[in-house]
């Protein structure tokens, strides 16, 4: 992978960079962040003694204290609302939903409230909560613990919705979000969790450690939000994806033998549009990856503004390679789980079907 | 078809006791008479004092004398102030209930019978203290001196409209006077005041938090989630259920209320609970001080059922004749709250009919020259915020589509 856009160690202050793997990136973010401000605090289900079933929250209680980081109650719906309350109170509280399947429970308080907290006080009352979940699929977790809901925060007005693809955007943009004023879902990719993964679920894959995104500075780091990473350089077509499809349609293009450049969005809301309209104005084709359904799932979106702000440079209709319009299945995960074979084939529709 | 005693199943589907044309029914209402109920020690725990949660702490009786453990004992000075607050409450409330029959306003909410609930709880509780209220607690801010004016401007939705314009009448929002900015959906708001008092409690501070919720959105989970999240961190809140008898159309029995009290929902989440009569000015008051005093002194939440009746329409928007008996309101047992605490600062002899008569006059007085001002303004439609303020605030800063979009409006 060429990696044009890693930050250097340097851009970090204090202490060294040691290889992570995204889930000690997340831990060391939130760690980072409760020793520099008393204001910053963490719970979820499991998440305070135990460290979170995923192990992202990990010794943060031992080492901050049981009233900083603890377990809540199996109540989505009340760990968002107490966050709300926090937030209100000053605090910047960081939430964990064990997974984002269960979200649903806590979506009118996110929706609702969260969001429209600062617009509906005329600014008296403020919402800065960040409202982390493990999402998406691979990792046979059957319906309840495979989906990808981003879509459903998108569209809500006053949301920011951020999803990293490696440990040092995880840790950089976690800080952002813990510091941002305003309220934060941030997806995390469980199946990018220990590792990266390409889609190729019968090969073997080289761990986090190797690859130059894995060297995380161990102090504080901040990655903006709403900016995009140019994973891969290319001419040909520029492929937009995000969490584990970034690594997918690494995998995809190297398949394809197409020079294809691959943006990882890290960020859908705000979305760097100037970045997508600088390159598919460059490479004239458009393939957008998400693991979520097909139908009015953030891939409409991204094509929609691609159609409306760069249709003079389009040589082919954009493609769109997602999950498929049915629960997420068990069995059949290979199948449901958009991997590189196709996306190398919706890469060579549009450098064959073009005008 | 092996089950023994099988027999057809039917469904109950709870009615009130009174329909439009029938007469008003109160004799299932079990109501303690005033000053028999016990007063616990604060600190006491939550099944100790469980039979609070079905008694009715009343502290008037029907001579207007205050009796019981219960009297809070108000000098005369406080119990004045809390009268005029409701009289000015109600006049508030029906000139914005004209205003709005004037058509210059979409929408309006009246809390007439339920005065004494948000005037003496906004009179205990500082400004530093957080109230989460729903759309019937305009007695706090009137209470605490917020200008009227201002909520005026709200309920136009003008000019000077302090929330921008972006909120239905009546959803207020006033942080310096401890007024959280009030939310549509129901019920969504008691887990956040209970994260609020969490708050303070992890900061070592000393503010609290009280919330309010209607009889009927006790059914949301919100409701159960708070609770549960209050009984397990010890947050320093109180918990208002505002039983006033109505959800719209529907009966509190809908929400649960007929095979038990609204307070003993507390008792299955070990939370102390206060059942009382909401339109005692002195029960609330001093059922609230007991609840502050818990939360001050760190032994967690406490839940109070106010025991009141709506008499207004739930809103601009409804008809009760269509549901309930026309005369029900005014044969509510437990009376009218500003009749009820005029009589006993009548009977102290600290209160007359000249000074009741001034104080009306002076609450009408006092809204209409707020309402000339607001209405200088401008009401619904005449006058308004800059377009260009729909845009902001969405984020604490624009992004790039409401730069777009604000430019598409041309603005």
């Amino acid at each position: 992978m060429v990696d044009q856009n890693a930050a250097p160690a340097s851009q970090a202050t204090g202490a060294g960079v040691v290889p992570m793997n995204m889930i000690q990136a997340l831990n060391s973010a939130i760690d980072v962040k409760m020793a520099e401000d008393a204001n910053v605090l963490s719970f979820g289900e499991d998440a305070g003694y135990f460290g979170g079933v995923f192990r992202v929250t990990d010794k943060l209680q031992q080492k901050h204290g049981l009233t900083r980081s603890f377990d809540a109650p199996i109540s989505e719906c009340g760990i968002v609302a107490a966050a709300i309350g926090m937030g209100a109170y000053g605090l910047r509280p960081v939430v964990e939903i064990q997974f984002a399947d269960y979200i649903y429970p806590a979506y009118d308080q996110i929706v609702s409230e969260a969001a429209k907290m600062r617009y509906r006080s005329g600014g008296q009352f403020t919402s800065p909560i960040t409202v982390r979940s493990p999402y998406g699929g691979g990792i046979f977790g059957g319906q309840t613990h495979s989906q990808s809901p981003e879509s459903l925060f998108t569209h809500i007005a006053g949301l920011k919705v951020v999803i990293p693809s490696n440990p040092y955007d995880a840790k950089g943009l976690l800080t952002a979000a813990i510091e941002d004023d305003d309220p934060v879902v941030f997806f995390e990719p469980k199946r990018l969790y220990n590792g990266p993964f390409d889609g190729w679920h019968e090969k073997p894959v080289s761990p986090w450690k190797a690859q130059d995104l894995a060297q995380v500075p161990t102090g504080k780091y901040v990655e903006p939000i709403g900016k995009a990473r140019v994973m891969r350089e290319g001419n040909d077509v520029t492929i937009l994806a995000y969490g584990t499809m970034v690594w997918v349609a690494l995998a995809g293009s190297e398949h394809a033998g197409v020079d294809a450049e691959v943006i990882d969005l890290r960020s859908l809301v705000p979305l760097d549009i100037e970045a997508i309209e600088a390159s598919v104005n460059k490479t004239g084709r458009c393939v957008i990856v998400h693991e979520a359904p097909k139908t009015s799932g953030f891939g409409g979106e991204l094509s929609a503004l691609v159609q409306e702000r760069c249709f003079y440079s389009l040589e082919a209709p954009i493609a769109r390679v997602t999950g498929w319009d049915t629960p997420y299945p068990h069995a059949f995960e290979w199948e449901y789980f958009p991997g590189p074979q196709r996306v190398a084939d919706a890469l060579k529709s549009v450098m064959t079907g073009g005008r | 078809m092996n089950k023994k005693n099988s027999q057809p199943l039917s469904l109950r589907v709870p009615e009130p006791s009174g329909r439009p044309g029938d007469t008003p029914d109160f004799s299932h209402l079990q109501m303690d008479p005033a000053g028999v109920v016990e007063r616990p020690e604060v600190g006491s725990t939550p099944y100790q004092m469980r039979d609070l949660a079905f008694r009715l702490i009343r502290v008037l009786d029907d001579e207007g004398a205050a009796v019981g453990p219960w009297n809070p004992r108000l000098d005369p000075e406080t119990m004045r102030r809390g009268l005029k607050a409701m009289i000015l409450t109600r006049a508030f409330d029906d000139r914005m209930h004209r205003a709005h029959r004037q058509g210059k306003t979409s929408f309006y909410m009246k809390c007439t019978g339920e005065e004494a609930i948000a005037v003496a709880q906004g009179m205990i509780l500082s400004r530093e203290d957080m109230g989460f209220p729903t759309y019937r607690q305009q007695g706090l801010l009137i209470a605490r001196g917020y200008p009227l004016v201002a909520m005026m401007n709200q309920i136009y939705s003008n000019a000077e409209d302090p929330i921008k314009g972006r909120q239905l009448p009546i959803m207020y929002s006033a942080k310096d006077y401890g007024f959280f900015t009030i939310s549509g959906n129901l019920g969504t708001q008691v887990p956040q005041a209970v994260g609020w008092a969490m708050a303070s409690a992890y900061k070592g501070d000393d503010k609290i938090a009280i919330s309010w919720i209607g009889d009927g959105a006790t059914a949301e989970g919100d409701f159960h989630n708070a609770l549960t999240f209050a009984s397990v961190y010890r947050a320093p809140v109180i918990l208002n259920v505002v039983n006033n008898q109505w959800a719209i159309s529907s009966f509190q029995g809908i929400a649960g209320g007929l095979e038990t009290t609204f307070a003993s929902k507390a008792i299955g989440y070990g939370l102390p609970a206060l059942r009382v009569d909401g339109n005692d000015f002195l029960a609330v008051w001093a059922a609230t001080q007991w609840a502050e005093e818990r939360a001050r002194s760190n032994q967690g939440a406490t839940v109070i059922e106010l025991f009141t009746y709506r008499g207004a329409p739930h809103s601009t928007s409804d008809d009760p004749s269509r549901y309930r008996p026309g005369d029900e309101h005014e044969k509510w047992p437990l009376g009218d709250p500003i009749e009820r605490l005029r009589q006993h600062l009548t009977v102290i002899g600290e209160w007359d009919d000249e000074r009741h008569a001034a104080a009306l006059k002076d609450a009408v007085e006092q809204v209409r020259a707020a309402g000339k001002e607001s209405e200088a303004i401008g009401t619904l439609g005449q006058s308004r915020p800059s377009v260009k303020t729909m845009f902001e605030e969405v984020y604490a800063t624009e992004d790039w589509r409401l730069i777009e979009q604000r430019r598409e409006v041309g603005v």
